[in-house]
């Protein structure tokens, strides 16, 4: 294969970890997290905690949901979203059957007569759970403007944090479109998931997918889980559950696809989820060309700063001066 | 723009992580850079200008701005004993890696500058400094400008093409307000100059920006950040407005002052004339120095205010969704349309 590195800040990028600089990698795997069978049981938290030894950051009750984790931090790589909420209304309730599964948990088993009313009153309670995680993504903002190169690309195509070389600029922080990495306070330091890259290294599968219980949670090879995934959103639709989407895997998305990607059951931001994610670098080339005009800019403004009180007569008093 | 009430989130909690930076360690960083770098170029224009006065103490403070300003990067640091760790690596993706190379060639040559100027030896060396540091400076003071913009923060990363301008002029308004506080009056004009190029520069582009930022421009009018900007604005035109002024008054004051010379005793009225433009002066150079900073100040502020409210994520990329969506519609529309047209034939 006549395979040139071309290092591109956006866009289809079919091999990142080649283009990183690993001659023959293996295959760039992933995690395929199908929400629409999530039990939200936080096993997946948990096993990444104790595989990671990630330590605690605080045991607070949010109130607002099942989900006292709250989101992905520097000490939470899995963070399990609990979001109570009335079903979308079918699009034709009457006669319809409705979708199989867990997608709906009605709190009252009722007739699809019963099921029309509700769905008219804005439809069933129910509950999404969604097991987030860093996205490592094809074009990842927070490996880009790292400054000392201690995030980087592993040969398996993830983003990984070196904490022997990270100095705690922060600067990964703001940069991630999702949220997702962070500096522990006690620490300085920025860390996030490493998709286990200890584990995958001896050939073993993340901790969280292995204790997954639903397979909510899918790990593999990045090409054979957007296959599967396809052909799962495809039979939910068959099934009726219309608002099975699939989140992060496209390759011509804005950050270049997702290493990790999703499968919805509604709108991301409702997950707190970016709906349109753009890495900030694509847009890297024209800042630096506005800097560059910027700073010409400001060395011109000066040098006509220094001309004009010669033209206009020398002199302390500028244009006062000139009258003189 | 996106009506707020069509916006959902997740328990209102933020989507993108907000910097972890103290404002004073990098807004204040972006305002010392600013002043160093723009410093410089004053400094260089001096020098080569025979103000000597002004040479010096613009290099002098452009060493003590850049000091400083690397000082509160260290501190920033989560972890300041491995500050090194940025030179381990050049990369252009990064503009922090970018800015510390910068600064490590920066950094000396303004520091160059200032000791043989202070010291008055060397004048070819210092000469020489003083060129590197003029040729580096206004890229020390517009590149913070990227190192804000190159995120997700919506009020930075959606102003990236106005922002590196907002960041100049701002620099220039600080530079050319330090020239006006130190400076003689005698060689005070051309910073008069520049703090008015400045102050028209910063803004227009600012004005710019708003309107590009459409419904995030909110964070850099609401709050803290729009307190901090609405300040920098009164603080930059009066103080430009000020020099300007100020130059009426030392002129006036000038001839007085000579008229009083060869009259012998004149009046103490047109003395105090004198005296009072150069108090102007040096006031005016004050609030533009205020000015710069609370502009760096402010839209660091509004790039938090952005960060952590959902909306400002969620509602501009909800609607280039849907721009991008009716475009693949109208495309394909047209598309069908082209084929219908040719399929007879
Ligand atoms: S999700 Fe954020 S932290 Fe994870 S790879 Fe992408 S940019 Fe980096
Ligand atoms: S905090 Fe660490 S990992 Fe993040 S950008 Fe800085 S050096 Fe890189």
């Amino acid at each position: 294969m006549t395979h040139q590195p071309h290092h591109l800040l956006s866009g289809v990028e079919p091999d990142p970890a080649r283009d990183a600089g690993h001659d023959d990698p293996p295959p760039r795997v992933g995690f395929f997290t199908d929400t629409s069978v999530c039990i939200g049981c936080k096993a997946c938290e948990v096993a990444c905690k104790e595989w990671n030894a990630i330590p605690e950051d605080g045991l607070s009750l949010t109130g607002m949901s099942y989900d006292n984790t709250q989101g992905l931090g520097a000490s939470t790589w899995r963070h399990v979203a609990f979001i109570e909420q009335q079903a979308p209304p079918r699009p034709a309730p009457d006669g319809a059957p409705g979708p199989e599964g867990r997608t709906e948990l009605p709190l009252v088993a009722g007739a699809p007569d019963d099921r029309g009313r509700q769905a008219a009153a804005g439809g069933e309670l129910r509950w999404l759970m969604s097991s987030d995680v860093c996205k490592h993504c094809t074009h990842a903002a927070c490996l880009d403007v790292c400054p000392t190169g201690s995030l980087f690309r592993t040969e398996f195509g993830t983003v990984v944090v070196q904490e022997d070389i990270c100095n705690g600029c922060g600067y990964c922080v703001p940069a991630c479109p999702y949220g997702v990495i962070e500096q522990r306070p006690s620490d300085g330091r920025a860390f996030k998931c490493t998709l286990c890259y200890d584990r995958l290294g001896a050939g073993q599968e993340p901790a969280c997918a292995k204790a997954c219980p639903t397979e909510s949670i899918q790990f593999g090879p990045l090409d054979e889980l957007r296959e599967r995934a396809a052909r799962r959103v495809e039979r939910l639709h068959e099934a009726g559950v219309t608002e099975a989407r699939l989140y992060g895997h496209d390759p011509a998305d804005g950050v270049g696809g997702d290493g990790a990607f999703f499968l919805l059951l509604d709108e991301p931001e409702v997950y707190g989820l970016p709906p349109d994610p753009v890495v900030t670098t694509r847009d890297l080339p024209a800042m630096w060309k506005h800097a560059a005009t910027a700073a010409l800019a400001l060395a011109g403004g000066f040098a006509l700063s220094f001309t004009a009180p010669a033209v206009f007569g020398r002199g302390g008093s500028g244009a006062a001066g000139g009258r003189r | 723009m996106v009506p707020r009430a069509e916006f959902e989130s997740y328990y209102g909690r933020p989507v993108i992580k907000a910097p972890a930076w103290a404002a004073r360690d990098i807004a204040g960083y972006f305002f010392l850079g600013g002043l160093a770098g723009a410093g410089s170029v004053l400094a260089a224009g001096a020098h080569l200008t025979g103000r000597t006065t002004t040479a010096t103490a613009m290099k002098v403070s452009s060493l003590a701005a850049v000091s400083l300003s690397a000082a509160a990067l260290v501190h920033d640091l989560g972890r300041p004993g491995r500050f090194a760790n940025m030179l381990r690596v050049c990369k252009p993706t990064s503009p922090m890696s970018v800015g510390s190379w910068l600064l490590a060639v920066y950094g000396p040559c303004a520091g160059g500058a200032a000791f043989c100027a202070l010291t008055r030896r060397l004048p070819r060396v210092g000469a020489t400094a003083t060129g590197a540091a003029a040729l580096s400076g206004p890229a020390v003071a517009a590149y913070t400008a990227v190192l804000a913009a190159d995120t997700a923060v919506p009020a930075w990363h959606d102003a990236h093409r106005e922002l590196p301008y907002v960041f100049s002029a701002s620099a220039a308004a600080a530079a050319s307000g330090m020239a006006l506080v130190l400076a003689p009056p005698r060689e005070s004009a051309p910073a008069r100059y520049a703090a008015a190029l400045a102050a028209v520069g910063e803004m227009t582009a600012m004005t710019a920006a708003e309107r590009r930022l459409g419904m995030v421009a909110e964070t850099y009018r609401e709050g803290r950040a729009g307190a901090l900007l609405r300040a920098a604005r009164v603080l930059t035109v009066t103080g430009a407005a000020g020099a300007a002024g100020a130059a009426l008054f030392g002129g006036r004051g000038r001839r007085a002052g000579r008229g009083g010379r060869a009259g012998r005793g004149g009046p103490g009225a047109r003395i105090a004339s004198a005296g009072t433009g150069r108090w102007i002066t040096a006031g005016s150079g004050a609030l533009l120095l205020a000015g710069s900073a609370c502009t760096r100040f402010g839209i660091f502020a509004a790039g938090i205010a952005s960060a952590e409210d959902p909306v400002y994520t969620v509602a501009p990329q909800r609607a280039a969704k849907e721009r991008a969506a009716r475009a693949r519609k109208s495309a394909a529309r047209e598309h069908a349309a082209d084929e219908d047209g040719q399929g007879p034939s």
